[in-house]
């Protein structure tokens, strides 16, 4: 045990902990500061499960080592919310059915938020190149493509990230009386 | 409008804002104070006697806490129970490279994964088998010592109707010989699990599995702890497709493990791992003779399949049965004659993947078909709809059909893909092809035959109108937890977030047999609604009274009870809940579901095939081949499946979808190889799972046929719709080069290889496939003959008939 301390801004706040130097940013971010919802499915760089973005650009956690990125900005999925507030894609996974299992989830919407606040208005072509990295092994991803563009349309439309409550889309066309 | 408020429609479902915030808790998310970390030895010789485990280097290794071998868990186990030849950890024998040898418990994983290095075993190494030919030739070398022949598993023959009639009757007989490679589920979450023996002697095991009943059982077994004493909590399965329905060593070594150190230990298998892990896909070599008349009629149909299982048993009585079983189920079939080998081999045990035993067979038959329809010059969607087995019938091996929407499904891919004008105006290199399928909704018989249900549920509804749900079940991403959300609001009448899940936990919920063989949303959706309709006539009765409104009246929706005439009259799901709890005592119900009586025959071997209800679908593939590289673009494929009743059609969408990509992995390029042994791919980059670039454009249609055996009219949808699609695939890929591949994957070498480019000599081929069995050195077919003959014998010794 040789831990060291480090400092990295995640998901807005500063965060210092003690981890092992050769330890890579998905085990420091897992293990030490308990951000679980990056996963992991081959921590060779193939699965593309640990994907963050780190200054807005995607990145395998699994083969960078927290010292490569100082002080540069990470976001993880806990960071995808804006507080309550559900990011736009969240929704629309949810209400797509993008999310099977889940597992590749967290590191897919990252790639889509790449995607989307590089081109609002990505081509179903866009789309296939940005979660190329993200395998995901449960949707044959013609889901997560839908809610990509439904997620961009929503964007664009309210011209606020993020500005739909948790749960209301897909409940609100659920009337509220029998008919 | 619907007669449902909550069935049928695209709702979110109840458990995805977890998976979409990060905060779902797998497996491996899981840490609890003083937690240990463990890691496998695995074994490095395919075949070997262990001579020799010494454990004590790495016992003192600083920071290693508890080292277990074999020894210490001798006892057999397995999920069948009459094929119990596996040990969590090796004993005196290796079967496999991979094999589980010894388990390491360490403050930190990477002192576990040092402490690995200083285990010293003494192997002596024994002569392995890796085909199906020298497993059944090879009376010398036996992977298991109680083998009766060879290195048989399992055989079986069956035989239903006048098949020497059925052939005499044929005008045109066919004899194919096919090969499905082995390929392997890689769920993106590798295999996971958290032990914890806590100080009131409980043992807590939360593991990432389809089958935590069995786990639960097979614990009791192996740490002769009473299962009362045992808790087993079924975490989110990242992805499982079968791959999580085994009990594994890693399990086995946590709780032990834990019960040692009597501190919680976690272990996470990495990917390599999980390759070796497998109880994927079988290899199967297949023979498959078929007899039809002028029109195409089916006359007679012989298969014959052998099956490379790997090193130990898993569900291999099951999947060898399988083979055979469901071939019956789609085209009419009046004599039909099985027959199917597995054998040991020093590989990775294969167990089910997604079509469990089913997908290998579909694929030979419905290629043998398109051959037949060429043949005798028809359109094969029409062939096929000209010999469909009718809905609400029996088939020659007394299998019992509820709906059958094959025909329907068949209907729907011709009309989408625009089918007709293709089939006539395709260039060379483009092509279009069809095929059918079919799939169990839950298996007709538990794996461990007793009269008990297959399925509990157990529902409390609170004061605040809260509903919460209890059931076996585990959540693997098909969507259960929603499922049993959805069932118990449209029953009771709330809405599916008001009602909370607690799925997979021995302790807290009623056995459910676990997340296999598509059984869920039939039998727990059944038991579900058993306990549902059962609170829902309490709460009717109560608002009867207060309302004025006779029961038959009354209908719940949207958190109200209300007069069908005059839905102004009303009362909240709350007050008539609460009114319930003041005239009954506390809202609790269980349900249960067992599958009906008479679905099956009663010969030998009928346990396997009878469901409740079959799944059926179509699908229609359209490729491109590049004619100078060989390169096989699949453009898109399109599959209808008969749902029976899309309880969410989102979800059923999703595995559709998700269905067809697998297949397509599975023609394409996916397979499960061996090179003495050791895995020629172990990693997702070599073995290469389908990217958003790679997967072709998938469409998916529902059919509804509203079977009255399925919770509101639904049947299976998660692995039926694979079936249908790899040799759709292949079927298109003749109709673009006039080349029959009668075995997969389908490659860019062997496409050159046929086309006469890949060594210049320019020799065409229209067929890539086996021949037969056999290398010339064996006869294989004889070994067969030997193996059916002493069958017959001890069957005659049984039942005490004399040899005719």
């Amino acid at each position: 045990m040789t831990k060291a301390l480090i400092t990295l801004r995640v998901n807005g706040e500063p965060h210092t902990v003690a981890a092992e130097p050769h330890h890579t940013l998905l085990e420091v971010l897992r293990e030490e500061m308990g951000l679980t919802g990056t996963k992991h499915g081959c921590e060779l760089g193939e699965c593309g499960a640990c994907t963050v973005l780190v200054d807005g650009q995607q990145v395998l956690s699994c083969l960078v080592l927290p010292q490569q990125i100082g002080m540069a900005e990470v976001t993880t999925v806990e960071g995808l919310a804006n507080g309550p507030q559900l990011h736009p894609l969240q929704i629309a996974f949810a209400e797509e059915g993008a999310a099977q299992c889940g597992y590749c989830t967290p590191g897919m919407l990252l790639s889509a938020k790449a995607l989307l606040d590089a081109h609002p208005h990505p081509t179903r072509e866009q789309m296939a190149d940005a979660i190329s990295g993200n395998l995901c092994r449960c949707t044959g991803y013609t889901s997560i493509y839908e809610a990509i563009d439904s997620a961009a349309l929503k964007m664009s439309s309210s011209g606020v990230e993020g500005a739909k409550p948790l749960r209301e889309p897909g409940f609100r066309r659920m009337a509220a009386k029998p008919t | 409008m619907s007669e449902f408020s909550i069935v049928g429609r695209r709702l979110p479902k109840v458990n995805s804002w977890a998976h979409l915030t990060g905060t779902a808790l797998y497996a491996d998310d899981i840490r609890l104070p003083r937690m240990l970390h463990g890691r496998l030895l695995r074994s490095t010789q395919p075949h070997a006697r262990i001579k020799r485990v010494d454990v004590s280097r790495a016992l003192a290794h600083p920071g290693v806490v508890a080292v277990v071998t074999g020894a210490d868990m001798p006892e057999k186990m397995g999920i069948m129970p009459s094929t119990q030849d596996e040990t969590a950890l090796a004993v005196d024998k290796v079967r496999y490279v991979g094999e589980p040898v010894a388990a390491v418990a360490a403050l930190d994983e990477d002192t576990a994964y040092e402490a690995l290095s200083l285990i010293d075993v003494d192997y002596e190494p024994l002569e392995p088998i890796f085909t199906i030919e020298e497993a059944l030739g090879r009376d010398d070398v036996k992977i298991h010592e109680d083998s009766r022949r060879a290195n048989v598993f399992k055989e079986v023959h069956l035989a239903f109707g006048d098949l020497d009639a059925g052939f005499a009757a044929a005008d045109l007989i066919r004899d194919d010989w096919s090969f499905f490679e082995g390929n392997t589920h890689a769920p993106i979450e590798t295999h996971s699990c958290v032990a914890s023996y806590d100080g009131n002697g409980k043992l807590t095991l939360w593991t990432a599995t389809q089958v935590p009943h069995y786990v639960h059982r097979e614990l009791e077994k192996v740490l002769k702890l009473p299962r009362s004493q045992i808790r087993v909590i079924a975490t989110p399965n990242g992805g499982a497709f079968g791959g999580k329905s085994d009990p594994f060593g890693h399990e086995f070594s946590a709780a032990l493990l834990s019960m040692r150190t009597k501190r919680p230990v976690k272990f996470t298998l990495d990917r390599e791992e999980v390759f070796y892990a497998h109880r994927g896909r079988h290899p199967v070599k297949m023979h498959l003779r078929t007899g039809v008349k002028k029109d195409g009629e089916i006359t007679a149909v012989h298969f014959q399949s052998y099956l490379d299982g790997g090193a130990y048993a898993s569900y291999g009585i099951a999947t060898t049965y399988y083979t055979g079983a469901l071939m019956t189920v789609t085209y009419r079939i009046p004599a039909y004659k099985f027959d199917g080998v597995r054998v040991y081999t020093n590989k990775p045990p294969c167990g089910p993947k997604r079509g469990h035993g089913t997908t290998q067979p579909r694929y030979a038959f419905e290629c043998q078909l398109d051959k037949i329809a060429t043949e005798l010059g028809l359109d094969p969607i029409e062939y096929r709809q000209r010999v469909l087995q009718p809905a609400n019938s029996r088939t020659v091996n007394d299998l019992r059909i509820t709906t059958m929407g094959l025909g329907e499904c068949l209907t729907a891919v011709r009309k989408a893909t625009s089918w007709d004008a293709k089939r006539e105006g395709l260039p060379r290199g483009k092509g279009i092809g069809v095929a059918g399928s079919a799939y169990i909704s839950g298996a007709g018989l538990p794996i461990y035959w007793n009269p008990m249900p297959h399925s509990g549920a157990e529902i409390r509804i609170d004061r605040g109108g809260g509903v919460t749900v209890m059931c076996g079940t585990a959540e693997i991403g098909q969507g259960s937890d929603n499922m049993l959300a959805s069932v118990a609001a449209e029953a009771l009448g709330v809405l599916p977030e008001d009602v909370h899940v607690v799925s997979g936990d021995t302790s807290l919920a009623p056995v459910d047999l676990g997340s296999y063989s598509s059984r869920v949303t039939m039998m727990a959706g059944n038991a579900v609604k058993d306990a549902a309709m059962k609170l829902r006539a309490l709460i009717f009765e109560a608002a009867s009274e207060k309302l004025g409104v006779p029961v038959e009246r009354l209908a719940t929706a949207y958190r109200r009870v209300y007069d069908l005439r005059d839905a102004e009259k009303f009362l909240s799901f709350i007050e008539a809940a609460n009114i319930a709890e003041g005239k009954h005592g506390t809202l609790v119900a269980a349900g249960s579901y067992k599958p009906p009586a008479g679905i099956g025959g009663s010969y030998k071997g009928a346990g396997v095939g009878p469901t409740p209800a079959y799944s059926y679908q179509a699908s229609v593939a359209e490729v491109s081949v590049d004619l100078e590289t060989g390169t096989l673009t699949v453009d898109k494929i399109t599959t209808a499946h008969d749902c029976g009743r899309a309880l969410n059609p989102a979800n059923v969408e999703g595995q559709i979808e998700g269905s067809a990509y697998m297949g397509y992995g599975e023609i394409m390029v996916e397979e499960q190889i061996f090179r003495g042994g050791l895995h020629k791919k172990p990693s997702l980059l070599d073995y290469k799972l389908a990217t958003s670039l790679d997967t072709p454009e998938l469409e998916a249609i529902l059919i509804e046929t509203n079977d009255s055996e399925g919770p509101f009219g639904a049947k299976e949808a998660g692995e039926g719709p694979l079936n249908s699609v790899i040799p759709a695939i292949a079927n298109a890929v003749y109709d673009a080069i006039g080349v029959r591949f009668d075995e997969t994957p389908i490659t860019a070498d062997k496409i050159l290889d046929a086309l006469g480019k890949r060594d210049n000599r320019g020799v065409m081929k229209d067929r890539i496939g086996p021949d037969g069995l056999g290398n010339g050195k064996i006869d294989p077919r004889n070994a067969m003959r030997r193996l059916a003959a002493s069958t017959d014998a001890r069957e005659r010794k049984k039942t005490g008939t004399p040899a005719d």
